[in-house]
């Protein structure tokens, strides 16, 4: 084949490799799949308490510096579960929860002593989800199926009347434990035992 | 009745397990002793606080209502005898978790038999819902051991259901309590049947009974008259009595997981329940004892006890006459899927079906868990055709996807893989465990989308407030040099004015003193000034 020929083979499967592109693109658009973006995907396992115990001002700028290469384990509501999820997602190391920022625990729910309230509304301006009722000079109250537990309203009330509670009582919150390890064995398979070690 | 045996469909896997039964059927059944003190628990079904009508001190007699049901979910509960209300305290009951549940503790007056009962119902001159309305306030949950609360399951089923299933299967070794009940008191239970008909409009009523028990058959067979009650005879083989198991058996509907049988037209009811049932309708009796089986190696006398809700179960155990020397363990329920329990102070609940004090010989503890040597055997076993082996692998390393992918939602949680695991691998703990961590994580993951939703709408209203607020302030802006402009064209006019009066005042001054006097041209300039203020 002569140096021309090559340049127009060449030719032909770059104007072919175009118009598969084209094709792609259009079947895409056309599609009406949006890809989620990476920020939106981390953001969807964080738990979303909205509580800055992060240090970012909610969830989503948390997600955003994970996404950026920053730390996956400043989550405390999120605990041990969210990091190996982000983990998992992210193809990073499962790490330990950063104690700086908190200690994984039992969900909680604000509870205002409602005779204690003088009505000065600065706890529904802390809430970010909008779970405080009331208005200025009168009792406040809880929505407690909408409070996330975030700790955000406790410190700015200047009578100290909300108290962090359990969201549920030890009956409503018991569940079926794992077994106890010292029954469950140490090696799940017989034939997948190591040399040199004991069962 | 029919009396030939129509068809049944056979049961996959399954075991034979050694019945056990014979023991704590060799007389009728006993009525306890009235025990001095009663523990009586009064948790609702969503472990919410319940309101109580009692107080301590107060005086109560049988049959009185404990708990004021407010909500079509709540249960009620009665003094099952007289006495008088000396604590209302948490104390532990015997289920899986051993968490104490609030209780009313009476102290029994033997001399006061009388019994507060409900007027008689005809069933089939009041309306349906007069009829579940007196279900509920008999306080009727479950007897079998789901303990769900009766007239909530009936309210469901009404208009949706064809088939009623009485089941009598009670398959599970030692249990014997339904099996006693029928044999005494079949006419009972059967128009109970009548009566679930009656309410849910079904038009046949399946009666599943496993072939081990021919008398209760034939006690079944002798009063089932009525053409729309069949009676089915399944081979006994453990675990045929497991609601949906037993309803593919008589109906051959395999209902999935994630459905309810009454949604597929089948409402399934255990026969203590629907003893209670005919009770309540028919004597106004509200539920206050069940039948309990107690049985075990370490009884000298196994015997079925009508026992009062609330009866400590060491009663029940001396009246049995308990070697405690051979007792190693009690156990509340049957040997596959019961609970064992800490000490016998604790009460008689409405789904304690039969409390096994063993010998160490007869329920050996459970045994080291030694490695998985792939044998299979679970996946023979399986009732459900899971893959036991795989669920395993899954649960243990929380692979939740991959569990559920498996079907692991699907599993009854028999323990016969278990029971026949050569390595003794506590399987049935590890799909509970993973059961109650999969739906942890799925309620975890709707709080988040919840909270993210109204997170995000908290922010558009913030933004929106904050778009209207940096409006207003252009707008006032806006306002106030128009305010300003307007203000220096009014002080500007206004200068004009002045300068035009003057001058006119000057010129009339002038023509003024030309032609008359200094009055006039005065009053004109007062004049003046007056316009120009207007």
């Amino acid at each position: 084949m002569t140096p021309a020929g090559y340049f127009i083979a060449v030719l032909l499967l770059l104007a072919l490799v175009q118009v598969y592109c084209a094709v792609t693109s259009i079947a895409v658009s056309k599609s009406g799949v949006e890809a989620i973006s990476m920020v939106d995907q981390v953001n969807a396992l964080l738990p979303q308490t909205q509580c800055g115990q992060c240090g970012h001002p909610g969830c989503k700028p948390y997600a955003q510096s994970i996404v950026s290469g920053g730390p996956i384990n400043k989550c405390p509501p999120g605990g041990a579960a969210t990091i190996a999820d982000l983990a998992t997602l992210l193809g990073v190391p499962v790490q330990p929860l950063d104690p700086e920022h908190g200690v994984e625990s039992p969900r909680n729910i604000a509870w205002i002593r409602e005779d204690e309230c003088i009505g000065c509304t600065k706890c529904i301006q802390a809430c970010p989800v909008d779970a405080i009722l009331g208005s200025a000079k009168h009792m406040h109250t809880v929505i407690v199926s909408e409070c996330t537990g975030c700790d955000l309203c406790v410190e700015p009330c200047p009578v100290d009347c909300i108290d962090m509670l359990p969201a549920r009582t030890p009956l409503q919150g018991w569940d079926w434990p794992r077994p106890d390890p010292g029954l469950a064995g140490p090696v799940p398979v017989a034939t997948d035992r190591m040399p040199g070690t004991s069962v | 009745m029919n009396s030939m045996q129509p068809k049944t469909w056979s049961m996959a896997g399954g075991i034979q397990l050694a019945a056990n039964k014979q023991q704590s059927l060799q007389g009728p059944i006993r009525t306890a002793l009235l025990p001095p003190q009663l523990i009586v628990p009064v948790t609702q079904p969503d472990y919410s606080q319940p309101q109580l009508c009692v107080q301590v001190g107060e005086r109560v007699q049988k049959g009185q209502p404990l708990v004021c049901v407010l909500s079509a979910q709540g249960l009620a509960a009665h003094a099952p005898a007289a006495g008088i209300v000396t604590a209302i305290t948490t104390h532990a009951v015997p289920t899986a978790s051993g968490l104490p549940e609030l209780c009313v503790v009476i102290d029994t007056d033997a001399a006061d038999t009388s019994w507060h009962k409900l007027p008689p119902l005809d069933y089939m001159q009041s309306d349906i819902d007069t009829v579940i309305q007196r279900v509920a306030e008999s306080g009727i949950s479950g007897l079998g051991g789901a303990g769900f609360p009766a007239h909530q399951k009936l309210r469901s089923s009404l208009g949706k259901v064809d088939t009623l299933i009485l089941n009598a299967a009670e398959c599970e070794p030692y249990l014997t309590a339904d099996e006693a009940l029928l044999r005494e008191r079949a006419m009972d239970v059967l128009d109970g049947c009548l009566i679930l008909l009656r309410i849910t409009g079904a038009s046949r009523c399946l009666i599943g009974i496993e072939d081990n028990k021919p008398q209760a058959l034939a006690a079944l067979r002798s009063h089932a008259g009525d053409p729309r009650l069949h009676i089915r005879v399944i081979p006994a083989k453990y675990p045929s009595g497991a609601d949906r198991l037993l309803i593919h058996a008589l109906t051959g509907t395999a209902i999935p997981a994630s459905t309810l049988p009454i949604d597929c037209g089948v409402l399934c009811h255990n026969v203590g329940t629907v003893f209670a049932i005919a009770r309540a309708v028919l004597h106004g009796e509200p539920l206050l004892s069940r039948i309990t089986t107690i049985t075990g190696a370490a009884v000298q006398q196994p015997a079925n006890y009508e026992a009062l809700i609330g009866t400590p179960i060491r009663e029940l155990l001396l009246q049995s006459a308990v070697d405690t020397t051979r007792l190693s363990q009690l156990v509340c329920g049957g040997p596959m899927m019961g609970t064992a329990l800490a000490n016998a102070d604790l009460p008689v609940t409405r789904t304690a079906n039969c409390i096994i004090a063993a010998t160490e010989p007869e329920l050996p503890l459970p045994q080291p868990a030694q490695a998985c040597i792939r044998c299979g055997f679970c996946a023979e076993v399986c009732p459900v055709q899971l893959l036991p082996q795989q669920l395993y692998w899954f649960a243990r390393n929380r692979e939740h996807a991959r569990a559920l992918a498996h079907n692991l939602a699907d599993c009854i949680e028999c323990g016969a893989c278990a029971h026949v695991c050569p390595s003794h691998i506590p399987l049935v703990q590890y799909y509970r465990a993973t059961k109650a961590e999969i739906a942890e994580a799925n309620d975890k993951q709707q709080r988040a989308h919840h909270w993210k939703l109204r997170f995000d709408a908290h922010q558009q209203r913030k933004a929106v407030e904050k778009v209207a607020e940096e409006q207003r302030r252009a707008e006032r802006a806006v306002l106030a040099s128009q305010k300003q402009q307007s203000g220096t064209a009014a002080t500007l006019s206004a200068r004009d004015a002045v300068a035009a009066a003057l001058a006119r005042v000057q010129a009339k001054k002038a023509a003024g003193d030309k032609l008359a006097s200094g009055s006039v041209a005065s009053s004109n300039v007062a004049d003046d000034n007056k316009d120009s203020r207007s």
